[in-house]
């Protein structure tokens, strides 16, 4: 099973998300913005970072990198890609999911380990999980206040759409402790927090982010 | 607008030009005019103005630097690749992987401008490291503030703190540590220090040099603008002004303005750079931008230069020749590249949209010539610029304040007697500025980018893996006391060493290395040159005794308000290696049932403490007792009850003495501890004393025996002094006792409490 990330100018976690799919038995394949295509990987995850230095808008530029459109297609033919902090954010802009995320209400970057619920254990990146299960992982952003309309929000609800909330304290101000959102076909899921960075105890607060990369080793080997 | 060429000045030998305006003295403007042998151009004395600065010259400390090059220039693993001299010192850490690492100061722009003033102080040091053809893996930041409650703290501190997080956190580097320290002398001038360190394979090593004639340099990066002009001088931008008589380019920032992103690009171009073998030699642009980095490469090859000055991008395109060699622009590199390889390096630099552009060429003459709109603007022997600045012996005399400084010890203040008193003040402390938690601070920068950052602050060093194979990792650390420092600066440089080295050793690594930053006063004061010489003397010999080389570093003069400088702070970094990072040892009681030990003597010594601080706003008597010896044993017994599993945190023991400690310990897992005072020591001074070379450490239930005979064989003072439980509770017995809510509040609110959540 071979998972693509997506190197972009201003990428900085996409060597972990590549480790990371290493220590869940996956193959990694490094992907570069300028490509034409995702080529042969079966799943594709957008890692954390500043791409394009964030300018404009957070994501807004790197939703039109090249390789963007082959990204966009595959996901809506039902390839599992996951956006983590940043990537959530181009995925947002990419319109592949709702809302948006905004600065943090406290106005300042924040890293620190958080505590995270997981709301949705049916989807292609969280079946390692079970609903309601707790877990630790790294939280670092700048702008991660997740924000919808009332609307959209009741829709994300009725519909076990949020992934992931925030257990304890909010750490950005997102709107019903909102972390990670999917879209409605399941395959495409937005995170804030970063589960890349918890798949070591020796290096991360835990090993619990690793059930986002065996959940979908498992799914697409189970397809 | 008329360009002053090396003709014209020959022709107008005698017209007025603003060298004291630019900082130079005037023996240094009757220097320039000998060595040139005609009245500098406006662009050769810009040049010379810049890289004669205190800053870029060391013209005031040279002569006491020299003790650094004494030292012995080899580790415990092996000889250094580089050292002074170069942008940043080389040090083999074993498996064929060498690290280079340099912390240097950007205090004056973070007055003006906090937030691009500390940006770019992260992203200078940055460049200094991949300079060297390293891999840069991490930073750190030392910082130094006015009091925490002062009006002005609210508008720096944030200013800073957001900057050096906004710039690393952009460019994908963990920070795993450094300081942050209050005291009333840095209200005006804080201090912002950044380190870097980087990581390389030997044969990957570069050094700044241009050699062999018509290779090509090459300027990549970001465009030049007018930001940063005088950065590292005086007074620049008014003085053009007057020169050219044109009002409309008006008062420039000193400031630089940092751009993390572009920072990034140049990173990733530069590495793919070398890995293929593009280039002859490399120099970052920094303080004084193109006359230093022109200069530099120059002097250190075997040939001249000749730049095409019209061929320098710019963001403004009003910039005179002499604005565009000072400006301080961030993110630009020069690199001498042979001809074969230009294209594929333009190629590489296309692939990441960095700007590239051949501005020159290097000749055989010894010469660096300067050409502009098809004119000579600068002719000089480039040696003379980088390398051949004035040097001056300053004069030096301790100040006639020391003696009452020394005379006023500590030993009448009034200390709390009774358990009641001892707790009200162990929470006082563990509140205080200088002690209470630097969350608010750390949680705004990313430690986790990488994935290799196994320590990270709160612990005493930031250790990071350089080799997933082998668990092969350094450890870091970053200390210094300015009110040790002034009541001793002899002893207080050494402290901070022994602090860093320490913080090293508590990790389980083996201190190799030193670089440093020495943050002072003006040079022109006696007295705070007493102060310089007598630290510099301090760390020299103190290296020396534990065996260290100084790789490097950075000096930081004029640090003052009116006549009031900053306490001196010579700031030391050290780096260590670690064998095995998962055998590393953090801080923090985690296992109820397991033992504490203090390591080291305990003496009555509260001259410069924190506690005379905070409680009674006192300064003065003999700081704690240095012996680097015993610094060595202590590092040598926690390097081999790590090796053996006999420690499972360890903590050093330093501003605040044990009580900090011991605050700091239980708070991190939750985990309570019950403490008692030994037999021969007064309550008071077992809690509060900083006496140095101590630890504490927790032991396995199990290991004590152990751990004690490998104590005993080593003759090194050691005492059983609680045990760790989960009753939730601090208590030392017989004396008071603190619910760990109680303590947390204390210890974890006032940050955020001052600086708004």
């Amino acid at each position: 099973m071979r998972i693509g990330v997506v190197t972009f100018p201003g990428s900085l976690d996409d060597g972990d998300a590549l480790r990371a799919v290493r220590l869940s038995a996956g193959e990694a394949v490094p992907l570069w913005h300028g490509e034409p295509d995702v080529r042969d990987v079966d799943a594709v995850v957008l890692p954390g970072g500043f791409a394009y230095g964030d300018y404009l808008r957070c994501g807004a530029i790197a939703r039109f990198a090249p390789i963007m459109e082959s990204v966009i297609d595959a996901a809506r033919g039902g390839m599992p890609v996951l956006g983590i902090c940043n990537g959530f954010q181009v995925l947002c802009e990419a319109h592949l999911l709702p809302g948006a995320l905004v600065r943090n209400d406290r106005r300042k970057f924040v890293c620190r380990d958080q505590r995270l619920r997981i709301e949705n254990a049916r989807t292609l990146w969280t079946s390692s999980y079970t609903a309601g299960q707790e877990i630790v992982v790294p939280v670092k952003n700048g702008e991660g206040g997740y924000v919808a309309d009332e609307p959209t929000l009741d829709r994300l609800e009725a519909e076990r759409r949020v992934v992931a909330r925030y257990a304890g304290e909010n750490p950005n101000g997102s709107y019903r402790d909102i972390a990670g959102v999917v879209n409605e076909r399941g395959n495409v899921v937005g995170l804030m927090p970063h589960p890349e960075h918890a798949v070591d105890e020796l290096t991360g607060p835990s090993t619990d982010g690793l059930g986002f990369f065996t959940s979908v080793l498992e799914s697409v080997v189970g397809a | 607008m008329t360009v002053d060429t090396i003709e014209n000045a020959a022709k107008t030998p005698d017209d007025p030009q603003p060298w004291a305006e630019l900082g130079l003295k005037d023996d240094e403007y009757a220097r320039i005019r000998d060595i040139l042998g005609r009245r500098p151009t406006s662009s050769e004395l810009a040049m010379y103005s810049v890289m004669w600065s205190e800053h870029c010259s060391y013209k005031s400390s040279k002569v006491h630097l020299r003790r650094f090059g004494e030292l012995q220039q080899e580790t415990s693993v092996g000889k250094l690749l580089a050292g002074i001299g170069e942008n940043a010192g080389v040090v083999d850490v074993g498996n064929g992987y060498a690290v280079t690492f340099k912390i240097e100061s950007h205090n004056h722009p973070s007055y003006v401008e906090p937030y691009q003033g500390a940006a770019t102080g992260v992203g200078g040091i940055v460049r200094d490291i991949l300079a060297m053809g390293a891999r840069p893996v991490g930073v750190m930041d030392s910082l130094r503030f006015g009091p925490l409650d002062a009006p002005d703290t609210q508008r720096v501190l944030p200013g800073v703190v957001a900057g050096v997080g906004g710039y690393g956190n952009c460019l994908g580097l963990p920070n795993v540590g450094g300081e942050v320290v209050f005291d009333p002398t840095y209200a005006r001038n804080p201090l912002v220090n950044a380190l870097c360190v980087g990581v390389m394979r030997h044969e990957q090593l570069h050094l700044a040099k241009a050699s062999g004639v018509g290779n090509q340099v090459i300027l990549y990066g970001a465009r030049t603008g007018g930001d940063g002009i005088g950065g590292v001088s005086v007074l620049a931008s008014e003085t053009f002004e007057d020169s050219d008589g044109s009002a409309g380019s008006s008062r420039r920032p000193s400031v630089q303005v940092g751009d993390p992103f572009m920072e990034k690009l140049l990173i990733e171009c530069t590495l793919q750079l070398f890995s293929e073998g593009l280039i002859a030699g490399i120099q970052d642009l920094g303080g004084a931008g193109l006359s230093c980095a022109t200069s530099e490469l120059a002097s250190a090859g075997d040939g001249g230069m000749h730049v095409v000055l019209d061929r320098v991008p710019l963001r403004d395109s009003t910039l005179a020749p002499e604005e565009i060699l000072m400006s301080e622009s961030q993110e630009r590199m020069m690199a001498v590249v042979e001809p074969a390889s230009v294209e594929r390096f333009m190629e590489i630099c296309r692939t990441w949209d960095v700007r590239a552009d051949v501005i020159g060429e290097v000749t055989p003459a010894g010469r660096l010539t300067v050409e502009w709109r098809g004119e000579t603007v600068v002719d000089v022997p480039p040696r003379t610029v980088a390398h051949e600045g004035p040097v001056y012996q300053r004069p030096y005399e301790r100040p006639a304040w020391q003696d009452d400084l020394e005379a006023a010890s500590p030993s009448s203040l009034a200390r709390p007697s009774g358990g009641d008193a001892l707790r009200e003040t162990l929470i006082r402390m563990a509140a205080s500025a200088n002690l209470c938690s630097r969350s608010w601070v750390t949680d705004q920068y990313d430690r986790y980018v990488l994935g290799n950052t196994v320590l990270a602050q709160p612990d005493d060093a930031g250790v990071i893996r350089i080799d997933e194979e082998s668990g092969l990792g350094i450890a870091m650390a970053t200390d210094g006391n300015g009110r040790y420092t002034k009541l001793d600066p002899y002893s207080g440089a050494q402290l901070a060493l022994a602090e860093a080295y320490r913080n090293v050793a508590v990790t389980g690594a083996r201190p190799l290395a030193v670089t440093d930053c020495l943050n002072f006063g003006s040079p022109e004061d006696p007295g705070v040159m007493w102060q310089f010489a007598e630290a510099v003397r301090g760390l020299a010999d103190g290296c020396q005794q534990l065996g260290m080389p100084v790789t490097g570093g950075n000096v930081s003069l004029y640090n003052q308000t009116g006549d009031t400088p900053i306490l001196p702070t010579p700031i030391v970094g050290v780096l260590g290696v670690v064998d095995d990072v998962r055998s590393r040892i953090p801080y923090g009681f985690r296992e109820p049932g397991q033992i504490i030990y203090l390591l080291g003597a305990t003496r009555d010594e509260f001259g410069g403490s924190e506690w005379a601080h905070v409680v009674h706003g006192h300064l003065g008597g003999a700081p704690p007792a240095v012996d680097l010896d015993v610094e060595r044993e202590l590092a040598d017994l926690l390097y081999h009850a790590c090796r053996d599993g006999l420690v499972t945190s360890a903590h050093d023991l330093s501003d605040g003495g044990l009580g900090q400690a011991l605050t700091e310990s239980v708070l991190r897992h939750g985990m309570g501890a019950r403490v008692w005072v030994p037999d021969d020591l007064d309550p008071f001074v077992f809690l509060f004393s900083e006496s140095s070379a101590r630890a504490v450490v927790s032991v396995p239930h199990g290991e004590e025996v152990r751990f004690t005979s490998l104590c005993e064989g080593r003759r090194f003072p050691h005492a059983r002094i609680g045990v760790v439980d989960d009753a939730g509770v601090l208590e030392v017995q017989g004396q008071f006792s603190i619910p760990l809510d109680e303590l947390r509040r204390a210890h974890e609110s006032r940050l955020a409490q001052t600086f708004g959540d």
